[in-house]
């Protein structure tokens, strides 16, 4: 019984080796790469849009990747309650389709900052955080120039009443600071979800931080969860 | 038509014109004149340095390619190679540093992965003027657009960059080096070659259009620059990362199908290079139609469009019967590819306009009968000067100031600023990055990794660039080895002046000679690499600077090491000895302003025998951190040791030198040596095996606390807080580009 991540291929995703490498050589599940001008989503039980540069993106991030061909099977796998995970770029393309709410602005001091952060779990009923506890602190990297996240107040004051903010930049210890958030996100977000909680979207890289020797083995919390919450819905074959 | 003028508008000699009518028995058009200027370019021909580069050890058990081709490759084992290459952008990332950078970063991807291996890392190496020296405003802005530039390419493209140096010296104020090193994986044999062949086979030119940029790059970056310098920025290219990358995916779909027979990218020189040096390479002609070629302007003429250095271009040759396969690969990245010509046996260079012939050339004429030059040499006047050093006349300075000062000279302060900016982990093969002496990549599906550092010390080979060359292959070699590699290739990036000036070329034949005699001692053959001349501004010459990039293999990625101490308790070991030089170091031009004395001495057969012992020990496990001695002496190799430890701190006692004064110790650059860290239980062991190896080892304290404290045969010499030392040292770089916001 393994499960099967579908990650899409956009011409200029470059963080799709690592999410397939993270979920078949890390996690021993299956995974198929999908390219975007596919139309199906080949079987795939959970659906990664990994980071990276969708479509050059000169105009907006992510904005040309939402007319992508199989952003039509990933919307409905997403409505018929599919799990699908968006990483840094992929979490934009999230935002331009309108599966998550909320757009990126360009990073506070408009320059790209690749380093290790902390966030923090704010929600552990998504299945991507199904196996982590609720204020547990992960490190991973960010990569990224437009990851400054942005929503109006009252689209933010919903979010935060219906617990959908899902990870939030912290210290070390869990403090949510000015200091410890890179990119000047509102409210120290870095990842949300949908109404319906299965879809989620963050900046930092879960899929880099799945090995001890790459700096950090905190992201492998988001992948266990989905391959156990897959397991447990017996979505599963 | 051809006259004097349009001659020197060209850079073309009277007798090199003179040459082009014998080969051709005939003037040559316009088009054909444009066509030979930029091939006998200094950049492209390499007609100053040719002679002296062929004392270059290029040959080993490990190389797979060496130099010729679009860049080399050594066998790592597992059946997989090792492509790469350094290449200098200096040029035009003055003239627009943004742009001159990022094109850098793009064109020495496409010569790795024309090569058929798949980017796996990228390194640079940059030399500014001081950031707040009379220049320094325009120096913050070129580095800000430099950093901007490397960024925005490589992390688009979704390669990281892992490693690389800067340094500042005044020399650089009118004329910044930008040295970008791209490295690469293949299938050892699926190694593609640049060449052309098969009478019939046609030529495919895929990318992105051809427009009016670049024209005559190579040109202008083979002459010094003036005030006027300004006025050459359209020779200055645009780079897409987004095109290179759609490129590098449908080039490397296509290799692994076997209907390529060639390739080549369209970097100086444009379409004129790729088609002659893979007609050339192949001993096979190439006819083209320039009407063919998309064009991104109107009206442009042949000579435009041959000479035009668009980037992000590829000239393909393909097996006949294949181009409908070819064509959807490049269908399915959104990339046309255009068949713009054949495969010929006649050996010409053949290009058309509307089935009009515009020029005919042998490949021969353009490439292997390009001028080469014997150029006289003279040694600088002011060397004999300059080496001159007399310590006892230096005022006495407080050691542990001294330390802060130099952890807070741009050159030794931490580039955090920098590589913060660079993606430095995509692709999840990132064992040590950017603030570690070598970046360090795994290679999947093995158990081996690489390490690459890039060094090179312009200081000391303005003061003696025979053994500042030596010692550039030295550090890097070493450098390698500190993160566990064994050295087995080398690639090099040559910036001088202006070779027709004998002192100029004085000290480049020295630096080769020396990277020749370091490199052939140290078993590490060059393989590829780049010469950048006439980088002068207003007849004033950089430092020479010899860059010399390094790679090494580690066999156990497992056991890669970093110089940052592990914890309390463990000894602390220096391998090798010191000499108290004081030469060219950094402490001289940081506390006093001097740049005097005579490099470091250089003893190739003690670097090699630490070289070993330092990789094996490593390789045994027995080394808890590793950093070798450079810029700033032990002082400053100490205090990095403490960084990102969380404030781990030493106790150090330093011997004394006889005849130099005390604090010497603390701050003398000889080479050959690496300050270790091992548990105190293994001490006994690891000095008994360097002393079975020949290489001096010495206890020279022990990790504790969290201060630095170093004394001098016993007498107090530095006595500093880890946590504020790392303060001054991760700040010092940002301060400056907060005082002028982006």
């Amino acid at each position: 019984m393994s499960v099967k991540f579908a990650v899409v291929v956009f011409p200029g995703s470059n963080c799709d080796h690592d999410s397939y490498h993270a979920a078949t050589a890390v996690l021993g599940q299956q995974a198929e790469c999908i390219w975007h001008k596919d139309t199906s989503l080949k079987g795939a039980d959970v659906v990664i849009l990994p980071g990276g540069f969708a479509h050059g993106d000169y105009l907006r991030t992510g904005a040309i990747a939402r007319f992508s061909p199989i952003m039509r099977a990933v919307g409905d796998f997403a409505a018929r309650g599919g799990p699908v995970l968006g990483i840094c770029n992929g979490f934009q393309v999230l935002l331009e389709s309108g599966l998550l709410p909320g757009a990126m602005l360009r990073n506070r001091d408009v320059r790209f900052h690749c380093e290790q952060v902390h966030i923090r779990v704010e929600q552990a009923d998504t299945p991507f955080t199904a196996a982590a506890r609720t204020g547990q602190v992960l490190q991973m990297p960010v990569a990224h120039g437009e990851g400054n996240y942005y929503a109006a107040p009252e689209v933010v004051r919903e979010l935060e009443a219906a617990r959908r903010v899902v990870f939030r930049y912290c210290d070390a210890d869990g403090r949510v600071s000015d200091e410890a958030n890179p990119n000047g996100s509102v409210n120290g977000i870095a990842g949300v979800c949908n109404e319906a909680r299965n879809v989620v979207g963050l900046m930092p890289h879960p899929e880099r931080a799945c090995e001890s020797a790459l700096g950090s083995a905190d992201g492998l919390v988001l992948f266990e969860s989905v391959v156990r919450a897959l397991a447990h819905a017996g979505a599963v074959k | 038509m051809i006259d004097p003028q349009v001659l020197e508008r060209h850079g073309l000699k009277r007798d090199e014109y003179e040459r082009i009518v014998t080969s051709l028995r005939r003037e040559p058009t316009l088009t054909e004149l444009g066509i030979f200027s930029v091939m006998w370019s200094e950049h492209c021909s390499y007609k100053s340095s040719r002679i002296h580069l062929k004392k270059l050890p290029t040959k080993g058990p490990r190389v797979l390619q060496g130099p010729g081709e679009n860049a080399g490759a050594v066998d790592i084992g597992d059946g997989l190679a090792a492509v790469f290459k350094i290449e200098s952008h200096n040029h035009p990332s003055f003239i627009e540093p943004y742009q001159g950078a990022a094109t850098g970063v793009g064109g020495i991807i496409r010569d790795i992965f024309t090569m058929g291996a798949r980017p796996i890392a990228l390194l640079n190496a940059l030399r500014f003027g001081p950031l707040d020296g009379p220049h320094g405003a325009r120096t913050r802005r070129i580095m800000d657009g430099v950093v901007r530039g490397i960024g925005g390419y490589g992390n688009s493209i979704g390669i990281p960059t892992v490693g690389g140096e800067i340094a500042f010296d005044e020399p650089y104020d009118g004329n910044p080096l930008v040295n970008v090193l791209c490295l690469g994986i293949v299938n050892a044999d699926a190694l593609v070659k640049g060449k052309a062949s098969g009478s019939g086979n046609p030529v495919y030119y895929v990318g992105a259009k051809t427009g009016r940029d670049g024209i005559h790059g190579a040109t202008m970056a083979s002459a010094e620059f003036d005030e006027k310098s300004a006025e050459k920025r359209p020779a200055v290219q645009v780079g897409d990362p987004f095109m290179e990358k759609l490129l590098l995916e449908a080039c490397l779909e296509l290799m692994a199908t076997d209907a390529l027979i060639g390739v080549q990218d369209m970097g100086a020189a444009g379409l004129t290079c790729s088609t002659c040096e893979m007609g050339s390479r192949g001993g096979a002609g190439i006819e083209i139609d320039v009407r063919h070629v998309p064009q991104r302007e109107t009206g442009m003429t042949p000579y435009e469009i041959m000479l035009s250095e668009s980037q992000e271009r590829m000239l393909l040759v393909v097996k006949k019967g294949r181009e409908a396969e070819v064509e959807a690969i490049f269908e399915k990245w959104d990339l046309h590819a255009s068949h713009i010509g054949e495969v010929t046996t006649d050996g010409l260079m053949r290009v058309k306009d509307h089935g009009q012939v515009v020029a005919e050339i042998p490949n021969t004429a353009l490439v292997d009968e390009a001028p080469l030059y014997d150029r006289p040499t003279a040694k600088p006047s002011y060397i004999d000067e300059a080496r001159a050093l007399d310590l006892t006349s230096l005022p006495r300075v407080d050691p542990g100031d001294a330390l802060l000062r130099l952890l807070a000279s741009p050159a030794i302060a931490s580039k955090r600023w920098v590589y913060r900016q660079y993606d430095t982990m995509v692709r999840t093969n990132t064992l040590a990055a950017a603030g570690m002496s070598a970046g360090v990549v795994r290679v999947k599906g093995t158990r081996r990794a690489l390490a690459i550092s890039t060094d090179g010390n312009g200081r000391y080979c303005y003061l003696n660039p025979r053994r500042g060359a030596m010692l550039a292959v030295a550090e890097a070699a070493r450098n390698v080895a500190c993160a566990g590699g064994v050295p087995i290739g080398a690639t090099n990036c040559l910036n001088f002046g202006n070779p027709e000036r004998p002192e100029i070329m004085w000290q480049l034949v020295e630096a080769i000679e020396g990277i020749a005699d370091a490199c052939r001692a140290l078993d590490v053959p060059i393989t590829g690499g780049n010469v950048s001349l006439y980088n002068e501004t207003d007849g004033k010459a950089i430092y020479p600077t010899p860059i010399i990039g390094v790679v090494g293999l580690v066999e156990d990625a497992s056991r890669v090491q970093t110089r940052v101490f592990k914890g309390t308790g463990d000894a602390v070991v220096v391998l090798g000895e010191d000499r108290g030089e004081l030469g060219g170091s950094e402490y001289l031009k940081t506390v006093y302003g001097l740049v005097r004395g005579d490099a470091p001495a250089l003893d190739l057969d003690r670097e090699r025998a630490l070289l070993t012992f330092v990789t094996s020990a490593i390789g045994d496990g027995l080394i808890r951190s590793a950093h070798d001695v450079s810029d700033g002496g032990i002082a400053v190799t100490l205090a990095e040791c403490c960084f990102d430890t969380d404030g781990i701190g030493a106790t150090i006692d330093l011997p004394s030198m006889p005849s130099v004064p005390p604090w010497s110790s603390c701050f003398s650059e000889s080479a050959s040596r690496i300050v270790i860290s091992v548990e105190a239980s293994t001490e006994q062991e690891l000095l008994a095996r360097a002393a079975a190896a020949g290489v001096p080892a010495r206890r020279i304290g022990t990790t504790a606390g969290n201060r630095l404290t170093v004394t001098v045969n016993g007498t107090p010499a530095i006595d500093v807080a880890v946590a504020e030392a790392e303060r001054i040292w991760s700040t010092a770089i940002e301060q400056y580009f907060k005082r002028v916001a982006a």
